[in-house]
């Protein structure tokens, strides 16, 4: 379960670029709550994933996961709680490192790092075995460089990471945006699969409107810095874009506007 | 020609002993990718560590252990400053290099030059035996590079060079990329200091002024070795060989050059101009191509 209470985030305080990028953010996750987050431009879908994750520092605000304040804990530690794919497929992987070296750094997440082998051989089978599984032809490239694959085979590979050691939460930072339609649809499709066999705990950050009303069980609209919306149960069943959009109108008092919002 | 042969021996032993001081540099330049000129006092304080220690009669090896140590230390003064005090890298470097110019002269009491003399002490390397050195220097690369190749196959190898390769990617799985940063760069100037105990012995002196320009040396051998063998030596312990390699290349050229008439005061220059060419070129390479690629690929394709 994870808790966010009274979230504050604000940039470049005191100067001309000050922004106000999370302005009072409440939040609980149920275990099991597959939530997709969508926002305008700016709206802070990043910046809360990064407060959750601890890239930045609250202003105010607590940050609670299983009960355990994680508030002042630094990035490196929490880690062991969070799987995280983000938008640049260059983020979520070491370029100059193999698949299986990858991968085995994203097994060890949240233990001891000692002087025993790197990777080690009854891993590289296991590794196999998940890579064949994502059916992107990655299981006999284990030795490859992750540099060398194509975006969507990264975002793939770094969701199966995320996902190596169960992780208390999974956070998406719009995973398949950077990502072609067909290569999208692909990963959005290994994502769901992945989470529901896990039954993971799950924050989708998505601009595909579409995207947002199938996936999950649960929607939150960001708008300004807020949560302006939070929709469950039968009610997020039976969205559509247009009552989507007709919600945030009324909440928000303006247009949805984000440069890469797909509405259908 | 004649003299050049003649000197070739002697520019390769030399060449190997900053091979080792070039491995240094390969840690933090390439596995870390950070610009660390920490070196420079490093060299200065492996040579001077181990002439003094010598001299007053503690073993050769024991004092060369200690050179390595006393760098290691000069590594984690420059890592602290900044993972915990958020110093640039590169500004982290020069302080410490600064600092430790009047370290080295409290180290050799004053002196700005310490000699050691091969026929008073049981040098491990000696111009006097080029021989030998080229048989203990080569002992010595096979060592350093079988010990970095088991390390940096270890778990917390491989999360160096995460930490080096992405370090937003390190931090979400778990990895301390400060701790990481501090460990390489102990290393890094433990080998540099290595170095410079081997060097004192070869030239047969101590020098403060040794590691002057050092950091481009080194950087010069990295990316000569890049250059001629990356494209052959993938595997890690034969980059860290390459960067050997691109050491006894760089002290080949220069005892061309030297005997091509160039003035040795000239050298700096030269060794400068050498490596900038080197950095940029690759630069303006990948700079010509992406132009090209940007309708193709989108240009996301960094790697
Ligand atoms: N590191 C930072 N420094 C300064 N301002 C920042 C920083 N990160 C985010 N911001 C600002 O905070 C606000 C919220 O940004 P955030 O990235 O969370 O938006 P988002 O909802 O993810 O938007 P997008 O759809 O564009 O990704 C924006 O105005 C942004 O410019
Ligand atoms: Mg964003």
């Amino acid at each position: 379960m994870l808790e966010l209470k009274g979230i504050y985030k604000i940039f470049n305080r005191g100067t001309i670029n000050e922004k106000v990028a999370l302005n009072g953010v409440d939040l609980t996750l149920n275990d099991g709550d597959f939530v997709t987050v969508i926002g305008g431009n700016g709206a802070g879908k990043s910046t809360i994933l990064n407060m959750i994750t601890g890239v930045y520092s609250v202003d105010a605000g607590l940050v609670i996961v299983d009960g355990i304040d994680v508030t002042r804990m630094p990035e490196h530690k929490r880690a062991k709680f969070f799987g995280r794919v983000f938008q640049d497929p260059m983020t979520g992987t070491a370029a100059d490192m193999e698949i299986a070296e990858n991968l085995a750094l994203a097994a060890r997440r949240g233990k001891r790092r000692t002087l025993k082998f790197g990777v080690n051989k009854k891993e590289k089978q296991a590794f196999r075995e998940l890579l064949k599984k994502l059916d992107l032809g990655l299981e006999n490239r284990l030795t490859s460089k992750v540099g060398l694959l194509s975006g969507g085979q990264r975002q793939a590979l770094t969701l199966l990471m995320a996902t190596l050691q169960k992780p208390k939460v999974l956070l998406l930072d719009e995973h398949t945006a950077a990502l072609d339609p067909k290569t999208s649809a692909k990963v959005l499709e290994i994502t769901d699969r992945i989470v529901s066999q896990n039954r993971l705990t799950t924050m989708m950050v998505t601009h595909n409107m579409h995207d947002a009303i199938t996936y999950g069980n649960r929607l939150i609209m960001m708008h300004e810095g807020k949560i302006i919306l939070d929709i469950s149960g039968e009610e997020k069943k039976n969205l559509t874009v247009e009552t989507l959009l007709h919600k945030f109108e009324t909440v928000s008092g303006t247009e949805f506007a984000n440069d890469r919002a797909l509405l259908s | 020609m004649l003299a050049f042969l003649e000197s070739l021996p002697g520019a390769v032993a030399q060449g190997i002993i900053w091979g080792i001081m070039a491995i240094g540099v390969f840690i933090t330049f390439k596995v870390l990718d950070l610009a660390d000129l920490t070196v420079d006092g490093s060299m200065a304080t492996g040579g001077a560590v181990f002439v003094v220690l010598t001299v007053a009669g503690v073993n050769v090896y024991l004092s060369l252990l200690i050179a390595f140590l006393a760098g290691c230390a000069a590594g984690l003064i420059t890592g602290v400053l900044h993972t915990l005090f958020g110093i640039p890298a590169i500004l982290a470097g020069i302080l410490t290099q600064l600092a430790l110019y009047s370290i080295n002269l409290r180290i050799t009491s004053g002196a700005s030059n310490t000699p050691i003399d091969f026929r008073q002490y049981d040098l491990m390397v000696t111009l006097s035996d080029i021989n030998r050195s080229l048989i203990v220097g080569g002992i010595f690369v096979v060592a350093v590079i079988a010990v970095l190749y088991w390390f940096f196959g270890t778990e917390i190898g491989h999360s160096i060079r995460a930490t080096g390769s992405n370090p937003a990617m390190a931090r979400a799985n778990g990895i301390n990329t400060n701790r990481n940063k501090i460990i390489g760069l102990v290393l890094s100037n433990g080998l540099v200091a290595l170095s410079g105990g081997l060097l004192a012995q070869y030239q047969g002196f101590a020098d403060v002024n040794m590691g002057r320009g050092a950091i481009v040396i080194g950087l010069a051998a990295v990316i000569i070795g890049e250059v001629i063998f990356g494209k052959i030596f993938r595997n890690f312990a034969l980059r860290l060989l390459s960067a050997v390699f691109g050491g006894i290349i760089y002290y080949i050229v220069i005892t061309l050059v030297i005997q091509a008439g160039l003035n040795a005061n000239d050298l700096k220059l030269f060794s400068a101009i050498v490596v900038a060419i080197f950095l940029g070129v690759p630069y303006w390479k990948s700079k010509l191509k992406f132009g090209k690629k940007v309708s193709a690929q989108g240009g996301a394709d960094r790697a």
